[in-house]
């Protein structure tokens, strides 16, 4: 069985374990710390939890505040306004829920020290918009990263988790996890009586636009490996929502953001002849979409739609008009510290090409798919609502518990809640966390462990650098062996598989039911040959089980997609078979299950209930 | 952008190794010193530049897209609390900027249970910890009673 059966075991007893220690997973083990005093909490990371996560980079505004304090926002409005851009489909109860905790979370973020601009007249955090604060976000994560430290009983960075388990007893009951930790080469086990799943949504499962060097520039951090889905969907959790991937208008190759552009430099855009193309193109996407064109503001994916309906027709490059705004020196810094302080590759460009914004515009496009849970889209777990007012069919346990007894979910991980962000995601986190606690509280009988499937699993963790050892000895040298595949080659794979068939950028985001089927074809044989991977070092094992989450929640995806017969996002992707939004038959969730017992995917409906007027 | 690292400059402390969030910053073996071992999964997030003591670890624009001759440089200094750009043109032009980082000193915030434990009866309600003080406003709102399915 070779050298790797040596790697010791290492067993970490916990009450609540947090998997993931980027914003949703520091919020949960924050809150977890004050509720269980007496109980152990434990957060594990599989890079280190000071610059983990998408806020690894630092971000500029903080997405979600309603400043309830002054009268600015009520968390309905932010349920309204997230509905509406999600085109009618949001879990209000859930999105209430974050909208009335939010303002504690920034308060404290204040407290701890991050920098937030004030507006000079009003002494209030300066708007960027409706819903955004303007931040000195560079050390965001380090300072939230330093509050969950404080609270953490322990602490485990660089260990990938790659598995939950279950209770020996009750399958649909979860019991803890295990990984690896990738400088040691160590077999974890974690032992939990509640684990909260904190990781991180999926970059890297449709093709990037930018595929050599630069395929790490992805909207979303490259290590955002959809651990969040490949975690509970082998264990049977239910996802929702998992069809309604994001696609991101951004400046081009370097994905800038564009938010504190269009909200508070007042930057436009216009076709490459200089044109207003939006207004064009309204006709045409309320064939589609219906009255939903006519909400204020605009929902993302229709404004998403226009753009490319402009490139497609030979109006591109589509621009950003910069030079009026950018000729105010405080505007101008406000641009460039926007981009340093969150995308610090997008001044790179800038400087690599000569553009200064106060001279030249800067062209915009639209990015590949990403599936995700925490900004303008909400796919993830299906998880029981707020005890206080959650629709009886919305609430089954605790609070972000998903339909596995003990697992809880928060961040890209929670589906149905869009919009919630950094700040957002930390609260999704609290909640989970006290929830989690609660659930411990009222337990009975503790998790029994299933030895034997622990040892299969400490086999099957490192099969990839079994695989390679074997199979390296067959051939002279090179990356070409008829045994294995290296983690990059099937992660090239699985992007050309979801670009071609499932609505990636090389169709227009367009797809069907035969190529979603063809595409499921493709994902199996994927599927097995993961089994078959090759890697030659910890870092190549972290790769290959990155490359298995992700193959899980493409598989999940185009369950979902193929499932939701309609096209009830134009510009996020096209069922071209069923060209329009239906909201007859699909003004409703999609809920998807494999089943870990007859290995079979399951679909179906759940009602989308309007809690908010 | 991938980051690489000047020769002359790393002393292979292993910071970049320690901080990078993609673990693509190792300890090459036979030099001692430290490289991206994966510049394709380089976010360019900047993490293991500022946190180097020996800035030795710079960015140069991803080449598929990126002409040659630019440079953005920083400077993270946690006793000042600040952050300072230095951004250059392929032609020349320069640009500087300095934000800060943090308002209260480096490990400064508290633990949740150096404060008084919750009672009991927090546990059934659906405040967070320090609410509703921590909203600022008088108690955290509900749709109790409100909702019709």
């Amino acid at each position: 069985m070779g050298w790797f059966n040596s790697r010791k075991t290492i067993t970490v007893e916990s009450d609540v374990l947090v998997v993931g220690g980027g914003f949703a997973g520091c919020g949960a083990t924050y809150e977890a710390g004050h509720w269980g005093r007496d109980m152990k909490v434990v957060v594990v990371e599989k890079a280190n939890i000071e610059r983990s996560g998408a806020v690894a980079q630092g971000l500029y505004a903080i997405n979600c505040y309603m400043g309830m304090q002054w009268d600015e926002n009520q968390p309905e409005d932010h349920v309204r306004y997230a509905r509406s851009d999600l085109m009618g489909l949001v879990r209000e109860d859930l999105g209430y829920d974050i909208a009335r905790h939010v303002d504690s979370t920034v308060h404290k973020f204040d407290e701890w020290g991050l920098p937030m601009m004030k507006d000079p007249e009003t002494g209030r955090y300066q708007r960027e918009g409706k819903w955004q604060i303007m931040i000195h976000g560079e050390s965001y994560k380090p300072i939230i990263a330093e509050a969950a430290r404080k609270s953490a009983t322990e602490v485990y960075n660089r260990i990938m988790v790659t598995h939950l388990l279950t209770d020996k007893k009750n399958p649909n009951r979860v019991a803890g996890a295990v990984g690896f930790s990738v400088r040691s080469g160590d077999f974890y086990v974690f032992k939990a009586k509640a684990v909260v799943i904190g990781a991180g949504g999926a970059s890297h499962i449709f093709r990037p636009r930018s595929v050599g060097e630069g395929m790490g520039r992805t909207w979303y951090a490259p290590w955002s490996s959809a651990s969040a889905y490949g975690l509970p969907l082998p264990i049977g959790a239910k996802m929702t929502q998992m069809e309604n991937r994001i696609v991101l208008a951004r400046f081009k190759d370097g994905y800038g953001p564009v938010g504190a552009y269009f909200l508070h430099l007042k930057t436009y855009t216009k076709n490459a002849y200089g044109e207003e193309y939006e207004s064009k193109w309204y006709d045409e996407t309320k064939e589609i979409v219906g009255d939903y064109i006519d909400q204020t503001p605009m929902p993302t994916c229709l404004r998403n739609h226009a753009m490319l309906r402009e490139m497609q027709t030979g109006g591109g490059p589509i621009y950003m008009e910069t030079r009026e705004a950018f000729q105010d020196p405080h505007k101008e810094q406000v641009g460039w510290e926007n981009f340093l302080g969150m995308t610090i590759g997008q001044a790179v460009l800038w400087a690599s090409q000569n553009i200064d914004p106060k001279e030249r515009m800067s062209e915009l496009t639209t990015s590949e798919p990403y599936v995700m849970g925490s900004h303008a889209t909400c796919s993830g777990a299906w998880t029981s609502g707020p005890e206080d007012y959650a629709p009886a069919d919305y609430r089954w346990g605790y609070n972000r518990m998903m339909t596995v007894e003990g697992l809880f979910a928060a961040g890209d991980a929670c589906g149905g809640t869009a919009h919630k962000f950094s700040s957002g995601s930390f609260t999704e986190g609290r909640i989970a966390g006290k929830a989690a606690v609660n659930y411990i509280k009222d337990l009975g009988e503790t998790p029994q462990f299933d030895n034997a499937e622990i040892d299969r699993l400490k086999t099957v963790v490192y099969q990839p650098m079994e695989n390679y050892d074997v199979g390296r000895n067959e051939i002279v040298a090179g990356t070409v062996s008829p045994s294995y595949i290296s983690p990059l080659q099937g992660l090239q794979r699985l992007e050309k598989i979801m670009d071609e068939y499932c609505g990636g950028t090389s169709t227009g985001y367009m797809t069907n039911e035969p190529m979603l089927e063809r595409g499921l074809e493709l994902l199996q044989f994927l599927k097995e040959d993961i089994d078959h991977l090759g890697a030659d070092s910890l870092h190549q094992l972290m790769r290959a089980w990155e490359l298995n989450h992700r193959v899980w929640a493409s598989e999940s995806v185009t369950h979902h997609t193929r499932f939701r017969t309609e096209t009830r996002w134009p510009g996020y992707y096209y069922r071209a078979d069923h060209p329009k939004l239906d909201d007859e038959d699909w003004h409703c969730f999609t809920l998807g299950r494999y089943n870990p017992d007859s290995k079979d995917w399951e679909m179906e409906k759940a009602p989308a209930h309007h809690i908010i007027d | 952008m991938p980051t690489f690292v000047y020769m002359t400059r790393c002393d292979g402390c292993g910071e970049c190794v320690d901080i990078c969030p993609s673990d693509i910053m190792h300890i090459d073996p036979t030099y001692r010193r430290a490289y991206n071992i994966e510049p394709n999964f380089c976010w360019e997030c900047y993490s293991c530049v500022k946190a180097c003591p020996q800035h030795a670890i710079d960015v140069r624009g991803y080449a598929d897209f990126a002409p040659l001759g630019h440079s953005v440089r920083v400077r993270r200094e946690e006793e000042k609390n600040t952050i300072s750009w230095k951004v250059t043109f392929r032609d020349g032009r320069e640009k500087n900027f300095v934000s800060p980082i943090r308002t209260t000193p480096w490990g400064s915030i508290e633990d949740p249970k150096d404060f008084p434990g919750p009672t009991p009866e927090q546990f059934a309600t659906q405040e967070l910890w320090q609410e509703p003080d921590a909203l600022h406003i008088d108690a955290l709102p509900t749709l109790a009673g409100k909702v019709k399915v």
